[in-house]
């Protein structure tokens, strides 16, 4: 089973987990993704690759608690062990040298988009990053896109750092200034993929979008992840993740993301409750900090 | 040893009746439905078989079982010994004798078949296979010196597990590699509890765990190593078992609707992912009150009477051609019937509609009719124009076929397929157009069957073992 070297908070809801998988991270390329199992019972759920250390063979997620197997998976200490971890799922992100290519992450989106701008940096591009999140203790790895990145922009939509907006406004106005963006890659909540989508559409600059529909077992057998792009059906596992943004239909996608959101409130609810579960209790203390 | 009786006597022995759950009780749990034979029901079925000399049943099972010799071992009450008579060819009785298609194979040659009723050699099968399970009399089976070759088998399906169970026992040294996180393939993410119960599966891969085999689960080969790198590895040769891949939607309007899956998604969620189990594992499933499941073979059924016993008030089988040309085995047909699955044959869907949320409500569809014979032998459907009519539906499973999963065949040079994407092979010898690289099982054949797949995998093992012993190395 593979084992968790590192598991930590980097915000309120937002966590860091390195897992030893060397034989995956050895093959693995920026904008696939794995699919972890906690344990037994658990859900399969899908991660992108936010970083890959090949000379250790560590595998790096960052993840947000919105569930229960989110947030079973704080639980999981340092050393520790997770039931699975297959991949790596999907196509890698296309990469060449355009000249300048852009990277804009969103929220959990700031993670994935961080091993795609390092290629694109590695591929000779001029690399643009902006990064964006809810407010300024929501944000992280600033300090890695800066490493990376020839210029970047940083915004948080309460204004209480960096730019005040959202990483779509400063896309927009980057455009409007005439910068030589030629690709964009944009990834983050689906409402933010699509403004971005449309800025870009005016520009008429491409566009990647990385989807994330649900999904079961991210080996093109199950086709519930199927996403409908350009009037065709794609099955975003093994297809995607990364779709031509001005293509994909997002209305039906913010559709189909919803289709358990009853079942998972009622799992995340059960799990809470039960007063004899220890692990409830620290997600507990977590989730409602303060209570008991 | 049981008395043997006269000839015209054993003909007048009726066939066994398995004994059953009631429909109205197990439409409500996920428990096996047919409790198997008890051992005097199966001393009485062994009777009725006239021990052909050339018997003609043996012609109709794809692996050849010797079906008079296991029977005869039943009269002697070693059912162990039986059990073991069957494993000389096919090594998953008690997951066939539950789910071949007898009434299509064996059953269908047996020369009681024609007068009276064939002998139920399906569920003698099971009942030794059983018996030896139950009372630990299973034998980790001898195992040959090492050979020091390593078989790389992609997928852990009846084929990969077949040629898995035949190539260890010669020595080599084997090591299965499977995408999910159990081993089995359809056997445990597709073919319900109900109908084989996990358990099994799983005893059938421990015991192979036992005689050496190395499971490799959340493997993906492709993806994580490719062939080649498998032989850079040092693997010797490689089987490739990977099953019937990317399912097949109807391509109309509002599939996307959020109510709408696959089969293989339906029945992953509920059998691999125990959806139906809710106080235990967190997989979320759609429930559904009024049900359509779209398509006539197996997996149809498995899907339709899963619904039922998810809560659904109407489940059903919408099928565009008629009840007699349905390919489900005529047993789960039946069991369906029992279970109030309502069957709408000759119909098909041809748009789903949804509420404002994305989720289908109603599904319009179209009356057939049977038209002159298409390609299959079978009469084409042909729609009723005008015939037009709306179902309500808050589910809709598709379980109209898969095709061909591309990813080994993607990431191999020299690899030949067919133009459906299938592997192309000698029959003879399941080997591929790359040397050392042997395939079987639905990948080559396209959706087929348990014992079909385990067949190709005995030929593959035993082609596997010759090259290994007598040919070259590939470059
Ligand atoms: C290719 C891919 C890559 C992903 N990468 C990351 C990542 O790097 N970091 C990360 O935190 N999450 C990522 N996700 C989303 C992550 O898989 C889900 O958040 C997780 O499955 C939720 O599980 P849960 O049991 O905690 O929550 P659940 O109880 O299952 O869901 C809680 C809430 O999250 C929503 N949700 C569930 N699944 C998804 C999903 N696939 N996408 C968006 N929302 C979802 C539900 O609708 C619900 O509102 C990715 C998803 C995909 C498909
Ligand atoms: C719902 C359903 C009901 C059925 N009912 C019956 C029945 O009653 N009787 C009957 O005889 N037949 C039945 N069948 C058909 C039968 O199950 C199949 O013909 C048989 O399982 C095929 O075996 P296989 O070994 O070729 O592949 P599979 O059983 O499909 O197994 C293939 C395995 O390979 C794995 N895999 C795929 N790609 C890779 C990769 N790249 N790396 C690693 N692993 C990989 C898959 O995850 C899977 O576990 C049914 C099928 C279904 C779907
Ligand atoms: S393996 Fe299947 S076809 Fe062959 S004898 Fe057994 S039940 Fe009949
Ligand atoms: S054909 Fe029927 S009666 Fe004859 S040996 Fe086979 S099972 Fe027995
Ligand atoms: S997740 Fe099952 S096909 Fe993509």
């Amino acid at each position: 089973m593979p084992r968790v070297v590192d598991n930590v908070q980097i915000g309120p809801m937002t966590w860091k987990m390195r897992v030893e998988v060397p034989r995956l991270v050895a093959k693995a390329k920026a904008g696939q993704f794995v699919i972890i199992r906690v344990n037994e019972s658990g859900e399969r759920v899908p991660m992108s690759i936010a970083g890959l250390n090949k000379d250790e063979g560590l595998l790096t997620i960052i993840y947000q608690v919105v569930g229960k197997t989110s947030a079973l998976m704080t639980t999981v200490e340092g050393g520790g062990e997770i039931s699975d971890c297959v991949g790596p799922l999907g196509v890698a992100s296309h990469v060449e040298n355009w000249g300048t290519a852009c990277v804009v992450g969103g929220g959990i989106g700031i993670a994935p988009v961080y091993p795609i701008a390092q290629a694109y940096k590695e591929a000779g591009n001029k690399v643009i990053s902006i990064i964006g999140a809810r407010s300024k203790e929501n944000l992280f790895y600033e300090k890695e896109h800066g490493e990376v990145a020839d210029e970047l922009h940083v915004c948080t939509d309460d204004g209480s750092y960096g730019h005040a907006g959202f990483v779509s406004d400063v896309l927009d106005k980057l455009l409007k200034d005439g910068a030589p963006i030629k690709m964009v890659m944009a990834i983050g909540p689906v409402p933010m993929m699509r403004v971005v989508t449309r800025v870009t559409k005016e520009y008429e600059v491409p566009t990647w979008v990385s989807l994330n529909p649900l999904m079961v077992d991210g080996t093109g057998m199950c086709g519930g992840c199927r996403v409908t792009v350009g009037g065709e059906t794609k099955f975003a596992c093994v297809d995607g993740p990364d779709f031509d943004g001005h293509a994909v239909d997002f209305d039906i996608l913010t559709k189909r993301l919803n289709a358990y959101k009853e079942q998972e409130r009622r799992a995340m609810k059960k799990f809470l409750d039960d007063p004899h579960c220890r692990l409830a209790e620290s997600v507990r203390q977590f989730t409602y900090p303060g209570t008991k | 040893m049981v008395q043997k009786i006269e000839k015209k006597e054993r003909m007048k022995i009726q066939r066994a009746q398995m004994p059953e759950q009631a429909p109205e009780e197990r439409v409500r749990n996920f428990n096996e439905v047919p409790h198997g034979l008890t051992e005097e029901q199966a001393l009485s079925e062994a009777q009725r078989c006239l021990e052909c000399k050339k018997a003609p049943c043996i012609d109709g099972c794809p692996v050849e079982v010797d079906i008079p010799a296991f029977i005869n071992l039943i009269l002697e009450k070693d059912y162990a010994a039986a059990a073991r008579k069957i494993k000389e060819t096919n090594s998953l009785p008690a997951v066939c004798g539950r789910v071949c298609p007898q009434e299509e194979q064996c059953e269908i040659k047996c020369v009681l078949a024609k007068k009276f009723k064939p002998v139920a050699i399906g569920h003698l099968e099971r009942f030794v296979a059983d018996y030896e399970r139950e009372n630990d009399l299973v034998q980790i089976p001898a195992v040959a010196p090492p050979t020091g070759k390593k078989v790389a088998i992609v997928g852990s399906g009846p084929a990969g597990l077949t040629v898995a169970g035949d190539l260890v026992k010669l020595g080599h040294e084997i090591t299965i590699f499977e995408a999910l996180h159990k081993p089995g393939g359809v056997l445990v993410y597709g073919i319900p509890e109900f109908r084989l119960p996990k358990n099994i599966v799983q005893a059938e891969c421990d015991a192979m765990r036992d005689t050496g085999v190395t499971f490799e689960n959340s493997t993906i080969v492709g993806k994580m190593d490719t062939i080649d790198e498998l032989f850079e590895q040092g693997y010797d040769a490689v089987f490739i078992g990977t099953g019937a891949g990317l399912p097949n939607f109807m391509g109309i309007e509002g599939e996307q609707l959020i109510g709408i899956y696959s089969a293989n998604e339906y029945l992953t969620r509920s059998n691999l992912m125990r959806a139906f189990d809710e106080e235990g594992y967190d997989t979320p499933i759609i429930r559904g009150t009024n049900v359509a499941v779209l398509g006539g073979g197996n997996t149809a059924m498995d899907a339709v009477r899963t619904s039922k016993r998810l809560g659904a008030d109407h489940s059903y089988i919408v099928y565009r051609r008629s009840e007699a040309e349905m390919p489900a085995r005529a047993e789960e047909i039946h069991h369906a019937m029992d279970e109030g699955i309502e069957f709408h044959m000759l119909t098909t869907p041809i748009k789903f509609i949804g509420d404002e949320e994305g989720r289908v409500k109603q599904m319009e569809c179209l009356k057939m009719e049977l038209g002159p014979p298409d390609d299959s032998g079978r009469r084409r459907p042909v729609p009723i124009e005008g015939s037009n009519f709306i179902m309500d539906v808050d589910l809709v499973v598709v379980a109209i076929g898969n095709s061909s999963n591309p990813l080994i065949q993607s990431t191999t040079p020299g690899l030949e397929t067919n133009r459906w994407g299938n592997i192309t092979v000698n029959p003879e010898t399941m080997q591929t157009s790359r040397p050392g690289v042997y395939a079987g099982g639905d990948i080559v054949t396209g959706g087929a069957t348990v014992i079909l797949a385990a067949g190709a995998g005995k030929k593959a093992a035993r082609a596997i073992h010759q090259y290994l012993t007598n040919g070259a190395k590939p470059e």
